[in-house]
């Protein structure tokens, strides 16, 4: 798997790897933005809205309880949703980048550059054929 | 090569058990002297476990990356246990469920922040860091940036904020033992110490890794035990259980203690359900969401847990470990939450405050009373178990720290600049060795150069030098193309900078004034106020005035409630005088019991005071010079983490790196895909 000679420039701009990173950016932004606004929520909830935390729901316990214990389950859900996302899908794009990672941009560099993205993605396709 | 250093191994092994157990004479913890054998069983067997381990792991160490990163084959679930070791600290275990038992709801909102936390470590940093670097945080930033400089500040800094956590941790583990077991501070601040580098220098990460992972189950397993214990009676129904602590009256004495003169017209089930609503801790939103800033962003800049990821062989098994680390983790803090709350109810604030003011004491005194109480021996030998895993905890934190600065100053410092990257593993190895036992030595020298300073806040301060110097020069570097050497080294020394300064000129540090103002008053109470008529706010209020303390601000003030009149308190002096009236007086066996208590808690308290009086005596500054503190939050997250940011951006966009664009391409496809990652070594 070493290879020091590979081609990262290539590599990067080669659409597998955009769209890769495209997904993973999209998702992971997604996520840990959501999970730092509600995370605030706990310590804004309680400084600003107490009223609603003491809201009564359950026996004694009450709104603010349900928030701080939901809190918990939302961390371990987006591990969760993480997780089976990147177990699925990131990690099967990065193992199909990485097992053509030699070739991608080394016909490139000898072919004419007007012919140079379209075979290049063919040559690769059929090395996964093969 | 192996061979001398087994016997010396052995050698070392047999002095620290030696100390451990001779301190067994010493003092008066909560461990009664005639059970003092038990705790110390129970104490060697952790320790032998624990040596042993570390003996087979020194036995396979030969290259550097067994000693920095366990050879890289640490399994995801191993790691998972590890973080968790490494990260629940004694603060964070002893701590939380000391506050939640002494102020219920806000002490269990204080816990979330510590998980969510986990979540930045997961999305953001752990993969990358596994598929980028090798051995330090040095090795990410050196990546695309100057490798030389950027090493010498990442050394730095880590190596900074490891020691604030590590004399946070000695100063706290040396206090804890004192009121456990009643050992000498600097007896086991240096017990701490040796037993430490002896895991450290012989087993490195590996062993390192086996000591933390013992202490995370031995501390899940204990909780669970206690938990259980508690939760029973109730059929482990969460609300029939939380009606219990609404109805304790043991409860319900600490909320009307703690809202004083205004719970005068509250009903007792008022007053417990009180303890499950926000606001008897927390006062300062702004400064809470500093806190939580620093916690979320600081812990994915923690040294010792980057360090981590680099023990795992793939970016998937970090991605694992992260997961289990945080439902090991989190299922801990929602135990905490029953152990808090139990303690509250079974063993009761006042009692708890006895022992420990800050209420540290409160899961090991719930352990000693659901074995069966102070003079039994299942309640003996609970405590043992509960005071052996706190030490535990102490141990497996600080060899953590204690390898990870060690690393900054041998593989980055010395053989990264010193030598330019051309040391034989050998060489390389006895570095390391070398650097840990000087970070070592360090590290027992400031604790008990420590003792008796307040160190609270460098636990605090650590989290925001990481989440202001250390996460944004990692999060630039790996997601950020502009970013490069002069940003790198500008927002780490600004960051670094203003959180330090910052924290200087904050509350945290101790003003003179304030402490005899307040031992004053503890010492001789506050006199009847008349009833306050509700004003507004007063207009020209803004953020800046709930940040700093500028003259213009003092005016200034936030709508205050109507309050009515407050009968004067009594202070410690009188207190103690009508307590020792009515124990004598008293004729009942529960009240005595009870009035004893309360007496030498008002005792301690009486106590303190004085002492603190002593040590503030002919001074009116702090050491920065001022009488107030400038900065009004505990915590500088909120001002310096966008510092650090917009430090590495500026400076970043205004200066030009040739190899930093250069090698973007590379760091942003491995950092992605893992070619070219750092492999498992193969014995």
């Amino acid at each position: 798997m070493s290879n020091p000679n590979l081609n990262w420039a290539a590599i990067n701009a080669d659409p597998r790897f955009q769209s890769l990173h495209k997904k993973k950016a999209i998702f992971l932004w997604g996520l840990m933005i959501f999970s730092v606004i509600y995370y605030f929520l706990l310590p804004l909830g309680a400084a600003y809205l107490p009223s609603i935390f003491k809201v009564k729901v359950w026996g004694v316990i009450n709104v603010g309880i349900l928030f701080a214990l939901s809190e918990f389950v939302v961390a371990w859900s987006i591990a969760f949703i993480y997780a089976k996302r990147a177990n699925a899908k990131f990690d099967a794009m990065a193992r199909e980048i990485i097992q053509e990672a030699e070739h991608i941009g080394r016909i490139e560099a000898s072919a004419t550059p007007a012919r140079a993205r379209e075979p290049n993605v063919a040559v690769a396709t059929k090395m996964i054929g093969a | 090569m192996m061979k001398p250093f087994s016997r010396l191994y052995i050698a070392i092994a047999a002095i620290s058990l030696f100390a451990v157990s001779s301190a067994a004479s010493a003092g008066n913890g909560a461990v009664a002297d005639e059970f003092k054998w038990m705790t110390f069983a129970v104490f060697g067997s952790i320790i032998a476990c624990t040596m042993a381990v570390t003996y087979f792991a020194a036995r396979g160490m030969k290259s550097t990356a067994d000693f920095y990163a366990a050879g890289r084959s640490v399994s995801g679930i191993q790691n998972g246990w590890a973080i968790a070791g490494d990260f629940l600290s004694a603060a964070s275990f002893l701590g939380i469920a000391g506050l939640i038992s002494l102020y219920g709801y806000d002490g269990f909102m204080y816990s979330v922040g510590w998980l969510v936390a986990y979540i930045t470590v997961l999305l953001v940093i752990a993969e990358p860091c596994r598929n980028i670097g090798k051995y330090t945080m040095g090795d990410i930033l050196a990546f695309r940036n100057d490798p030389k400089k950027t090493k010498v500040v990442a050394a730095v800094s880590t190596i900074t904020v490891s020691t604030f956590y590590l004399t946070a941790q000695m100063v706290g583990g040396g206090v804890l033992i004192k009121t456990l077991i009643g050992v000498d501070y600097e007896v086991s601040v240096i017990g701490v110490g040796i037993l430490m580098l002896g895991y450290v220098v012989f087993g490195g990460m590996k062993a390192t890794t086996w000591v933390q992972i013992i202490k995370a189950v031995l501390l899940v397993t204990a909780s669970l035990v206690l938990v259980a214990c508690v939760w029973a009676p109730y059929g482990f129904s969460l609300p029939g259980y939380l009606q219990a602590v609404v109805n304790d009256a043991n409860v319900q004495q600490q909320v009307a203690r703690l809202l004083g003169g205004g719970s005068a017209n509250m009903t007792a089930l008022e007053l417990g359900q009180r303890f499950l609503e926000p606001g008897l801790f927390m006062k300062s939103p702004v400064d809470q969401i500093s806190l939580g800033m620093a916690l979320v962003f600081g812990t994915a800049g923690m040294p010792h847990i980057l360090m981590r990821f680099f023990t795992v062989p793939t970016a998937q098994a970090a991605r694992t470990s992260v997961i289990w680390a945080m439902a090991i983790i989190g299922g801990f803090y929602v135990l905490t939450l029953f152990l808090g709350t139990g303690a509250a109810m079974l063993v009761g604030p006042t009692k708890i405050m006895a022992v420990d003011a800050g209420g540290n004491m409160a899961a090991p005194l719930l352990a000693q009373y659901l074995g069966g109480g102070e003079s039994s021996m299942l309640g003996n030998f609970f405590l043992a178990f509960v005071a052996a895993v706190a030490f535990a905890t102490i141990i497996a934190v600080v060899a953590g720290l204690v390898l990870a600065s060690a690393s900054a100053m041998a593989h980055d410092i010395y053989v990264g600049v010193i030598r330019g990257e051309k040391a034989t593993p050998k060489e390389q190895v006895v570095a390391a060795r070398v650097s840990s036992i000087v970070v070592g030595i360090l590290a027992i020298a400031v604790g008990i150069l420590a003792k008796g300073q307040n160190v609270a806040h460098l636990v605090a301060l650590a989290f925001a030098v990481a989440a202001s110097s250390n996460l944004p020069a990692i999060f630039l570097t790996l997601y950020w193309k502009p970013c490069n050497t002069k940003g790198i080294i500008a927002g780490m020394v600004i960051g670094t900078f203003s959180a330090i300064l910052l924290v200087l000129i904050s509350p945290n540090m101790t003003y003179p004034n304030a402490v005899r103002d307040a031992a004053n008053k503890v010492l001789h109470g506050t006199p009847a106020a008349p009833a306050v008529t509700a004003t507004p706010a007063l207009k020209g209020h803004s953020l800046t005035c709930e940040l700093f303390a500028t003259s213009d601000c003092r005016v200034l003030h936030t709508e205050r409630k109507a309050e009515p009149a407050k009968a004067a308190m009594p202070g410690a002096i009188e207190q103690l005088a009508t307590l020792k009236q009515r124990l004598n007086a008293s004729t009942n066996d529960a009240e005595k019991a009870y009035l004893a208590t309360e007496l030498t808690r008002v005792q301690k308290a009486h106590d303190k005071a004085l002492d603190d009086l002593k040590k503030v005596e002919g001074k009116t500054t702090s050491i920065m010079g001022l009488e107030k503190p400038f900065f009004l939050l505990k915590n500088p997250g909120l001002v310096s983490i966008p510092l650090g940011f917009l430090a590495v951006i500026l400076f970043s966009l205004f200066s030009k790196d040739a190899r930093a664009e250069e090698k973007w391409d590379e760091l942003y496809v491995r950092q992605n895909t893992g070619i070219n990652a750092e492999a498992a070594s193969v014995h």
